[in-house]
């Protein structure tokens, strides 16, 4: 592979909700250009280490880099795919402005968005497959195409690197295809993409890169060589047997 | 005095057409913003600022001795504002829920601004009169110079706005996404309640203490039943306040001595049931008509379906069949058969139907989802 590049790197990350620690001292160093799964049981801290890395949550310690430089200053080169949950679907507004809302980080404050970002916006439901519903109300939208529309937002970003929080949850087969199907799209772009996942079936199958998680990081590597047993026993505490197909 | 005469009155008494217009921005402001704290899932609130908003009345009176209506406001607007951010502190700092803190900062505000006002109350002072009339609001006390401060505020408001229409719009939908694309929440957030606080403020000496909260709520929640859009919401709720404001000082007016501002927020709150009831989209009345449609609709597929069923046994669709043999079919009446013929999805000639090319179609991509979505 040669001399490998870090998109992100994260140093002695640690947070805690009164006193009991969420995440404990993390490091990781993600390569530039893999689509990555984090794995690890319920209360692993998955989603908490993702919001860590984007500065939602405030880590007690703790520093996180993309590309050698401090995270805030190089937001706009991340994007974020949060869980579908966290939001209110009945807000009163359309796909496409909330697709549109993609296109506020470069926009920065005040300013408006115009017709460049529009065409950004619709270019990116398209992407996604949902171009005809770009006028639907979002509650209007079926849990899969609510997905969809959040994805397409984190396309709007054109950001280099991606978080997604489970974005396969409660999504049927055709959507989880086509969103891995745009996720291998974003690596063979070169983009770095970090999915929190929860089938382990099927880590070998969409990632190339996997991380486990719980409390403490277990390990990080090529899933060709470190998704075996021996690790997922490790994460979950239980003996696990998944056939991993080499 | 009838309704006309309120009007004729309007163009001519300058007392009652500074308490609409008063009335109206009032209505108008609190509309705009109580948009925001409903969208946000905080609806209690502008209830918790403007009883918490009490004691500073009574605090700025004891402090200066005067009754000037902007001096107690200021008061008014500081513990609003202190309430608010507790409000804010308590959420992120404890385990309490937001309705907790809501109600505690509420009842524990409006119960030393009470305490503060009996205190009030027994000084011997000839001046103390007439501070209970934050509690319910006067409108009748409101002067041309507080309407053109009310108007101001409304002004600078509605500025702001639109000048950061969108970091509202994406503070309100997904506030950790907004943090994300490096936008400062807190500042977004901190201005909005700020403008919240003012706007309760503002309405205090006219509608009171005790229903302020109603000015936030009814024209938003009223709004919000018409439409999908959040500009068109903000702009409705702000129409339903100031409509509220006019023909609840009119009804006041008219009748002898009713006080103006639970008129007001009983005619809001007309807005609120008519907008349930009657709204197209989201209203119970169209949602009845609309379930009923979709059974009748139901009933006609259904007998198509089967008149499909035995179509499609034949090469030519349009192969003519006896209308007796429907009779085995439950659900079949001679009314849907018509319904059908009208619709072109058969033919009936004497005895005999026969399917259409169209409703042969129809039929088939009946129920099937993926032809329905690409509508």
């Amino acid at each position: 592979m040669g001399k490998q590049k870090f998109a992100v790197t994260v140093d002695d990350l640690t947070v805690a909700y009164n006193y009991k620690p969420v995440l404990w001292d993390i490091d990781l160093a993600i390569p530039e250009g893999v689509l990555m799964a984090i794995v690890g049981p319920n209360g692993a801290g998955k989603s908490t280490l993702i919001k860590a890395i984007l500065g939602i949550i405030d880590p007690i310690a703790g520093s996180v880099s993309i590309y050698g430089k401090p995270y805030k200053k190089q937001r706009k080169l991340v994007g974020y795919v949060p869980q579908k949950g966290s939001v209110d679907w009945d807000f009163p507004t359309t796909a496409l402005d909330v697709v549109m809302m993609g296109t506020y980080g470069s926009l920065g404050w005040i300013k408006r968005p115009g017709k460049k970002e529009k065409k950004t916006a619709l270019e990116s439901l398209e992407k996604v497959g949902m171009l005809s519903f770009k006028d639907r109300q979002i509650s209007q939208l079926s849990g899969g195409q609510q997905q969809r529309v959040f994805l397409a937002r984190a396309l709007a970003q054109d950001a280099d690197i991606y978080f997604m929080d489970e974005p396969f949850q409660g999504v049927d087969a055709t959507t989880e295809i086509a969103i891995i199907n745009i996720l291998k799209e974003l690596r063979k772009k070169g983009k770095t993409v970090v999915v929190v996942h929860h089938d382990l079936q099927t880590v070998p199958e969409y990632f190339d890169w996997v991380t486990f998680l719980n409390v403490k990081k277990i390990a990080t590597g090529p899933v060709k060589e470190i998704f075996n047993d021996d690790n997922l026993t490790k994460t979950y505490g239980i003996n696990y047997k998944v056939s991993v197909q080499k | 005095m009838s309704f006309t005469e309120y009007f004729e009155l309007l163009f001519n008494d300058y007392t009652l057409r500074t308490i609409s217009l008063g009335t109206a921005i009032l209505g108008a402001i609190c509309g705009m913003l109580g948009s925001f704290a409903v969208l946000r899932k905080q609806s209690l609130l502008g209830d918790a600022i403007s009883h918490a908003a009490l004691p500073g009345i009574a605090i700025a009176f004891l402090i200066t001795g005067t009754k000037e209506t902007n001096v107690l406001l200021i008061g008014a607007l500081i513990s609003g504002l202190i309430g608010a951010f507790w409000i804010r502190g308590i959420t992120r700092r404890t385990h309490l829920k937001s309705d907790t803190a809501l109600g505690l900062i509420l009842s524990i505000f409006f119960g030393f601004g009470m305490l503060l006002l009996t205190y009030i109350q027994k000084q011997p002072n000839a001046n103390q009169a007439g501070l209970d009339k934050f509690l319910f609001g006067q409108a009748a006390t409101l002067l041309a110079r507080d309407v053109w401060f009310m108007a101001t505020v409304t002004l600078v408001c509605l500025l702001v706005l639109l000048l950061f229409w969108k970091e509202f719009k994406i503070l309100l939908f997904d506030a950790d996404y907004a943090k994300t694309l490096g936008f400062n929440t807190k500042m977004i957030d901190i201005l909005i309640t700020s403008f919240i606080v003012l706007a309760i403020v503002l309405g205090l000496q006219t509608v009171g203490v005790v229903l302020m909260s109603a000015m936030l709520l009814a024209p938003a929640a009223a709004a919000r039943q018409w439409t999908n859009s959040l500009g068109i919401m903000v702009v409705l709720a702000a129409v339903f306040g100031a409509t509220s404001g006019v023909v609840g000082t009119a009804i006041s007016a008219s009748q002898n001595n009713l006080s103006t501002g639970p008129v007001i927020v009983l005619v809001a709150a007309t807005f609120v049931i008519l907008s349930f009831i009657f709204s197209p989209s989201r209203g119970l009345l169209f949602r009845q008509i609309r379930f009923i449609k979709n059974r009748k609709d139901l009933q006609l597929h259904k007998t198509l379906a089967f008149m499909f069923d035995i179509a499609k046994r034949h090469e030519n669709i349009s192969h003519p069949h006896a209308v007796k043999i429907l009779n085995n079919f439950h659900g079949y009446t001679k009314k849907s058969l018509s319904k059908l013929e009208d619709k072109e999805y058969i033919r009936v000639e004497g005895l005999m139907w026969e399917m259409t090319e169209k409703g042969y179609d129809f039929a088939l991509n009946l129920y099937n989802q993926q032809v329905e979505e690409n509508d």
